[in-house]
């Protein structure tokens, strides 16, 4: 009954250039869009720290999104390219935890891509709630020791 | 004046820290001359209830070295902090979780069927297993309980300061000593090393270069670095960005890539993540494919880039509830 109801909690670190103005858009043309998603406005994907991404499932998100300019359109060069070698070592470093790869997500967005950042966003909802929720610190819970 | 007591204490670990305390060779006549040693058991016998004898504040300060995974470690440490006004968490193991913090990387249910079981040197078959209670031949022994995680001594008792490294080297040991003895110690919570981070300090840091073109991750069980180029830069996991300066560039000279016992460098809040991070500023990789693949050469996340910080990095633990119990 409760995974029914089960609204993922996304964190998504969006570059400022690109794909949070791909998200404005998306928002000023009043695209219908899950709210699953909360928007953290970095410089660039390149300035995600992967500590942040472990972090906010530490801290009890279920998914993690990272969009930024597509590739030859990053504003430092080379950040999303950054991102790019990031990302698949971060995923199977989670995998290697225990947390289910698809909960990440890297995808480019442009600043003129409302429609796609939607769409991006429904869909990778649905990938989470699919999974179901995380609760990342109950399960460490129950694998500890209180002491 | 009265000496100052000191106390040293072994949770889990290997010994190696001990053997530093030893190491300080001509050192260690300077502090025995300068301190009593009221406890340490490693050399001399001494029992829970000695302890519980000593006024508060009558021995000054507690060095504990090793995680903590048992019961009875527990109700050690708890005890001397009770007692010593000044408790440092010495080595990585009571710093971090060390290397004992890897079996963070599995269950107890695991340990315990591969070490009753499944090991080929076993023949148990009667299935015996530890048991914190027992009675043989009409008396009643207790063993300490194994607790279900390892953790790093400030996650069971108030820790004042850190001696990183595994082991401690000997200078950062009596320079922390002498801090003591003269009270100049840091802000509480300081860790008695070095701000900066390995790279800073290392010889081969020149041969560092601002981008390097990795393919692939190389490991040393599988070949051997040049000696005189930054390992990273060759394509070994250097944990040098990451960590804290301070060993004396140990491994390096012994043209080994550092493993990072020195734990993160101040202010990062998860070591692992944090050398990702710098990982993936280096590769060669331009698309998703090559990206994958590089990925895909670096060996057991987990054991590398937390090969002494797992207990106390951000997600702590795996946590594969599903693992059949044999
Ligand atoms: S990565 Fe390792 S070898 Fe290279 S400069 Fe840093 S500490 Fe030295
Ligand atoms: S080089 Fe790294 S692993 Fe080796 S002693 Fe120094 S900090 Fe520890
Ligand atoms: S500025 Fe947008 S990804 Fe770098």
């Amino acid at each position: 009954m409760e995974e029914a109801s089960f609204e993922p909690k996304i964190v998504g670190f969006l570059c400022r250039w690109c794909s949070y103005t791909g998200a404005d858009l998306a928002g000023t043309s009043r695209v219908q869009y899950p709210s699953n998603v909360v928007a953290v406005r970095v410089m660039c994907s390149g300035r995600v720290d992967p500590t942040f991404v472990v972090k906010a499932f530490a801290d009890g998100a279920d998914g993690v999104l990272i969009a930024g300019c597509h590739p030859g359109d990053c504003h430092y060069l080379e950040g999303n390219y950054k991102a790019m070698r990031r990302v698949p070592m971060l995923k199977n470093l989670l995998s290697q935890f225990g947390i289910e790869p698809a909960r990440l997500r890297l995808e480019w967005v442009s600043a003129s891509e409302g429609e796609q950042f939607a769409a991006l966003v429904k869909e990778f909802t649905e990938q989470v709630r699919a999974l179901g929720p995380l609760r990342w610190e109950e399960r460490v819970a129950a694998l500890s020791e209180s002491a | 004046m009265a000496k100052p007591k000191v106390a040293f204490y072994w949770c889990a670990s290997c010994g190696g820290c001990e053997e530093t305390v030893v190491d300080l060779a001509e050192d260690i006549l300077k502090v025995v001359e300068a301190v009593d040693i009221a406890l340490w058991p490693v050399a001399l016998d001494f029992k829970l209830k000695d302890v519980e004898t000593w006024q508060p504040g009558e021995v000054a300060v507690a060095f504990i070295n090793g995680a903590v995974r048992l019961s009875e470690q527990h109700e050690w440490v708890r005890l001397l902090r009770e007692k010593c006004p000044l408790v440092i968490a010495f080595g990585s193991c009571a710093h971090l979780g060390g290397i004992p913090g890897l079996a963070n990387d599995t269950t107890r249910e695991e340990i315990l069927a591969n070490k009753y079981h499944r090991s080929l040197t076993v023949d148990n078959p009667n299935r015996v297993e530890p048991r914190t209670a027992c009675t043989v031949n009409g008396y009643e022994l207790e063993l300490p309980l194994f607790w279900k995680d390892v953790k790093p001594l400030d996650a069971v008792i108030d820790v004042d300061y850190y001696l990183p490294g595994c082991p401690p080297p000997t200078a950062l040991v009596a320079q922390a000593v002498d801090a003591i003895l003269k009270g100049a110690l840091p802000p509480k919570g300081s860790v008695l090393a070095p701000e900066k981070s390995l790279c800073e300090s290392c010889p081969l840091n020149e041969t560092k270069p601002e981008t390097l073109a990795i393919k692939e991750f190389k490991r040393v069980a599988t070949s051997t670095p040049e000696p005189d180029r930054c390992y990273l830069a060759q394509g070994y996991v250097c944990m040098g960005p990451a960590t804290r300066s301070g060993c004396g560039e140990r491994c390096i000279h012994g043209n080994m890539p550092c493993r990072g016992c020195f734990g993160p460098t101040p202010g990062a809040l998860d070591m692992g993540t944090k050398m990702l991070g710098a990982l993936g500023t280096l590769g060669e990789a331009d698309s998703d494919g090559t990206a994958m693949a590089l990925a895909g050469t670096l060996a057991d996340p987990i054991g590398t880039l937390y090969r002494f910080s797992l207990p106390a990095s951000l997600l702590k633990r795996r946590c594969i509830e599903k693992e059949e119990a044999l």
